[in-house]
């Protein structure tokens, strides 16, 4: 089957637009014939990594001039020549990068890491692309509209932005993303259809779940029950909030892949259990009770055994502006435990509102330090020596102690600053 | 690739192009989904995903049988990272369509396939020796091994 085009689509794949834009034409008509889509939607808002990469993959491309525009074309494009890339004229950004801009040396970043960094950063300026530098753009400048088509890639924000806000993307990749920067199209597939955004699986939710903490967890039981179909959970949810789908979706993301979910009353294309099905329940039926609860606590909690904590980790998702007055408010007065590490991750544009607004200061007086771009597991960057961590994010817990080969603790955000504050994890399920 | 068999196939399951061309080899089968950011090691081509049955096994220079992708959206990166260190796979064959799947499987250009009449996962051992021609639209399966 071939994918249709417009006189325009065909105009750009011939070249009409330039070389970069028919590569990205090109990839993107065989991305499109290998989902089986019949056409393509517009799409004027794409958050991806365009262009980034390490030195090695730079030096990869050593024949091909080993910089930016090489990376571009070989790789994002998957261009066999080299191309010239245009300054982008849409709504485009970055997502989270490798190391904090300013803090990479404490993360273990040479300085011949911090200047591929840096030139890549000039690059993607240059080139009219947004340094937002984060996995949450809804938190730093891009909030997509009710029905929106976008081309994400980032399986939290993608979640965040189907579920959420009733934006509409599938969970795209960084070449996708990159050539949507150029061609403004995004294959006609999957979340950008009606039909495949209705419920697959219903959970029902009996115990009560209201805090970030509980939210957390539900959204790790619910990635575990219905892996990547969408589920619609009915029940005993209250207290919504942006931070709480934000760690529920991460965590559905995580344990399962889960891209869109519903809840009744909740989300927005769920007035009711049946208008998020689009007609009767289907699928299985699971319940989310006391049992599943402890089930998902001790899962969670099967990482961690020596209760000496020393690193807590915060900020996975990055977090908002509330969040890091919460946390200002649990340090003030207190002190960052010797034995201990507190790191917590945001993005530049929450951070520097957290500046404006004293938290910074309350942060780094208590010894714990505010990074921005990126995390523990995208750069695989801890305190040196560290051994057990303390996380207040069922992915990042997912996630960390298996990249880094760490133990692991979950639990709430005054149970990883009270350790952070100890070098001792007391965390419990109450 | 024009190989003279000395025996008919075992089993010839049918299905849609993702990636056109023709490759053969040695499949390398799991039933369970595969995560590729924090999930493979791009250096080996190796599954490294805490608790997933192929942990510690390569797939580079192997026909890859799995019901499909999982995980970040990182996915085709992290394939597409394992054509620059020679650790690629030489063809795919999944089940569910994603969009990290087919993304990962365009970016590495190997021949792939998915939509079968019968499900590979279950017809095909590692082990085995496979032949796609993806074109065509058709697995031609030898048990035990090359024939």
């Amino acid at each position: 089957m071939s994918v249709r085009l417009t006189a325009e689509e065909k105009a750009m794949r011939d070249g009409d637009n330039g070389p970069a834009v028919a590569k990205a034409m090109d990839l993107l008509i065989r991305y499109a014939e290998a989902l089986g889509a019949e056409d393509f939607v517009y799409t004027d808002n794409i958050a991806g990594v365009p262009g980034s990469s390490p030195q090695w993959v730079k030096d990869y491309y050593a024949e091909d001039g080993g910089d930016y525009r090489a990376v571009f074309s070989r790789f994002d494009l998957d261009s066999d020549e080299v191309v010239d890339v245009p300054r982008i004229s849409g709504f485009a950004c970055h997502l989270q990068g490798g190391m904090d801009p300013e803090q990479w040396a404490e993360q273990g970043m040479t300085e011949e890491a911090h200047a591929n960094f840096a030139a890549d950063e000039r690059d993607v300026a240059d080139h009219g692309i947004q340094v937002l530098k984060t996995c949450t753009p809804y938190l730093a400048g891009n909030v997509p509209v009710m029905g929106e088509h976008c081309a994400w890639m980032e399986s939290s924000a993608v979640v965040f932005c189907n579920s959420v806000i009733g934006g509409r993307t599938n969970c795209e990749g960084r070449e996708s993303t990159s050539a949507a920067m150029l061609a403004k199209r995004v294959p006609n597939w999957g979340f950008h259809k009606d039909d495949f955004r209705k419920g697959q699986h219903l959970i029902d939710v009996e115990v009560p779940v209201d805090s970030i903490f509980e939210w957390g967890m539900l959204g790790y039981f619910t990635g575990d029950a219905v892996e990547d179909t969408i589920p619609v959970l009915d029940g005993n949810i209250s207290n919504a909030a942006l931070i709480k789908h934000k760690h529920f979706g991460a965590a559905a993301a995580s344990s399962g892949g889960v891209e869109m979910y519903h809840m009744a009353g909740i989300t927005p294309e769920a007035p009711s259990v049946e208008a998020a099905f689009g007609g009767a329940p289907r699928g299985e039926h699971f319940t989310y009770g006391k049992a599943q609860r402890s089930a998902m606590y001790e899962r969670l909690n099967s990482v961690g055994e020596s209760t000496d904590v020393d690193y807590v980790m915060l900020g996975c998702p990055h977090y908002s502006i509330d969040q890091l007055a919460e946390v200002a408010q649990m340090l003030d007065g207190r002190t960052i435990h010797e034995n201990s590490n507190l790191w917590i991750f945001t993005s530049r544009a929450v951070k520097a509102t957290a500046i404006a607004s004293g938290y910074d200061a309350i942060i780094r007086k208590a010894g714990a330090r505010l990074m921005t771009d990126t995390c523990s597991a995208i750069s695989q960057a801890v305190p040196p020596g560290t051994k057990v961590a303390a996380f207040d994010s069922a992915k990042q817990t997912h996630y960390l102690p298996a990249i880094m080969g760490i133990e692991g603790w979950f639990g709430t955000t005054q149970e990883c600053i009270n350790a952070a504050c100890t070098s001792r994890w007391e965390g419990r399920l109450n | 690739m024009a190989t003279v068999k000395t025996r008919p196939a075992d089993i010839t399951i049918h299905g849609r192009k993702v990636v056109g061309g023709v490759t053969e080899g040695e499949a390398l089968v799991t039933d369970q989904t595969i995560s590729g950011w924090g999930g493979v090691n791009p250096m080996k081509g190796e599954i490294i995903e805490m608790r997933h049955e192929l942990r510690g096994q390569s797939f580079a220079n192997k026909i890859l049988v799995f019901p499909g992708a999982k995980g970040s959206s990182g996915w085709s990166a992290v394939f597409h990272t394992t054509k620059l260190t020679g650790k690629a796979p030489l063809g795919m064959l999944f089940t569910i369509t994603t969009t990290k799947a087919a993304l990962g499987a365009v970016v590495l250009r190997v021949p792939s396939m998915t939509d079968f009449d019968s499900d590979p996962v279950q017809q095909i051992e590692s082990g085995d020796w496979v032949r796609i021609d993806a074109d065509a639209g058709e697995v031609s399966v030898w048990k035990g091994g090359r024939p």
